[in-house]
């Protein structure tokens, strides 16, 4: 039977780990992933976790240590957030052309300038064509079961990808929250082995990523791209499992009264609880509004979105970054990207929000999508909207 | 010996484009990249070598005199060699064709 535990989310991802019993653990600490690390560490020193812990110089030796570890066949699981993230980038995208399936935990919180250690976006676009599948949680459950399906994801022999499971900075790994851990015996029969096929071996001695020339780059390229988009339907197979499983519900596109309502919000992470609040409240109030959540970012789920807002005459997205200079929240551009060729598509309102921790309110949700109806009426002179500056 | 790069399909490669066969190097024809050519006056040639020590891309080697001469599919035109080789027997020349 599994159990249920009141803990703070970062002790429970690090213990997500401990129960896919990883071969090696590389990581620096950064704020706010630190309780991860720092948990795994301690499980590795009292013994309760048999892993090679490398506690390397920066989060470029992070994931360098990572390349070494996954190329050998180990399971290999690494955490980062923000600069972090942003130091260890060049070696970020080396891992996924290698088809190295390390899982990295991602505490999202804002890049600098200025400075802040809270929870924004900006981090996880700035990896957005890595190559890494990314997979976004919203409540400290879908972290620890999505720590768990990442392994299997992306140690799968289709797949064999590297994995990054996004958690709200503070919002999700500061919190404590009644978590559900899987028995260590299921997780052991849900999670082979892992199994690369052409690990370093001084028997059979390979190249691994090398020099390409123009005449072979662009082949290596497609292959890499072919690959992710044929990683989808194994994470759906894979998500599929675990739900029958563990009793779960875990689909690219989560639903909440979104199929018929001619109003929809669209987030991504730990505020579409808050969201849904307000959704509640609304319908409850008489309106037509629903709302879809975003958990996969890459692949990108392209038919599972048009499906999902086939109904839809107002689509509403919250973004929690800005692609300076650009159209906007990333998430509302790809949207409108995915849905233009569309016969028949909702009119797609664009809101930035929730900077650098600032937080959005159910007041403040209810306020986004009362705002959005009207611009979806009226038009704006605006690429997008800025929720909660001060004028 | 592996087959040449450019007989390679998206489909064809390895996982993570892996080399598993030896000597895909060996078929790179960096001599492409040249615009100067070693040029040998071997009379002046004490045959020490220093050149082949030199050479960044280890391409030079005897040749069936027993004198150093770069194999030019693969010299890439650095003129180290001429640099080093103190009976100054090695000029660079341009490449013209």
């Amino acid at each position: 039977m599994a159990t249920r535990v009141g803990i703070e989310v970062s002790i429970a991802i690090a213990d997500a780990v401990k129960l896919a019993n990883p071969d090696v653990v590389a990581a620096y600490p950064i704020t706010p992933q630190t309780h991860i690390v720092e948990h795994l560490a301690e499980l590795v020193a009292n013994g309760e976790l048999d892993a090679e812990y490398i506690p390397v110089e920066s989060e470029h030796s992070a994931m360098s240590a990572c390349l070494g570890s996954a190329a050998a066949g180990a399971r290999t699981f690494t955490a980062t957030a923000s600069q972090g993230l942003a130091l260890m980038n060049e070696v970020v995208y080396v891992a996924s052309p290698m088809r190295l399936p390390i899982v990295m935990a991602v505490a999202n919180r804002a890049l600098s300038s200025p400075l802040s250690i809270w929870c924004d976006h900006s981090d996880m676009m700035s990896v957005r064509d890595t190559g890494w599948i990314q997979i976004v949680a919203e409540n400290g459950q879908q972290c620890v079961d999505n720590i768990i399906c990442a392994f299997r994801i992306g140690e799968d022999n289709r797949v064999l990808l590297p994995v990054m499971v996004h958690m709200d900075g503070f919002n999700l790994t500061h919190v404590i929250e009644p978590i559900e851990f899987p028995e260590q015996s299921e997780v052991d029969k849900f999670l082979p082995p892992n199994n690369y096929p052409l690990p370093l071996n001084p028997d059979k001695p390979v190249a691994m990523g090398d020099f390409a020339p123009p005449v072979i780059f662009t082949e290596t390229k497609w292959a890499q791209e072919v690959n992710i988009q044929n990683s989808k339907k194994v994470i759906l197979e894979i998500w599929d499992k675990y739900n029958k499983a563990f009793g779960r519900q875990y689909y690219p596109i989560e639903k909440h009264h979104s199929d018929g309502a001619k109003v929809v919000l669209m987030t991504m992470g730990a505020v579409g609880e808050t969201a849904s609040v307000a959704i509640d409240e609304m319908r409850a109030g008489g309106q037509d509004v629903g709302q879809l959540r975003l958990r996969l970012w890459r692949p990108f789920p392209f038919e599972e979105l048009r499906e999902a807002i086939k109904d839809t005459d107002v689509l509403i997205v919250l973004d929690r970054a800005i692609s300076f200079g650009g159209p906007g929240g990333p998430v509302a551009s790809e949207i409108k990207a995915a849905l233009y060729d569309q016969p028949k598509k909702p009119r797609i309102v664009s809101f930035v929000g929730g900077l650098g921790g600032r937080d959005i309110t159910v007041a403040g949700f209810k306020d986004i999508v009362n705002k959005g109806m009207e611009i979806a009426r009226t038009g704006s002179k605006n690429e997008y909207e800025i929720h909660g500056v001060r004028e | 010996m592996a087959k040449s790069e450019s007989e390679y399909t998206w489909k064809d490669l390895e996982i993570g484009a892996i080399i598993a066969d030896p000597g895909s190097a060996r078929q790179y024809e960096s001599g492409t990249w040249r615009s100067q050519r070693p040029t040998y006056d071997f009379t002046k040639c004490i045959k020490c070598g220093l050149c082949s020590l030199y050479c960044p891309e280890g391409c030079i080697g005897e040749n069936e005199d027993g004198y150093f001469e770069a194999d030019l599919f693969y010299c890439k035109g650095c003129g180290i060699c001429a640099r080093e080789c103190w009976p100054r027997v090695i000029t660079m020349v341009e490449e013209v064709e």
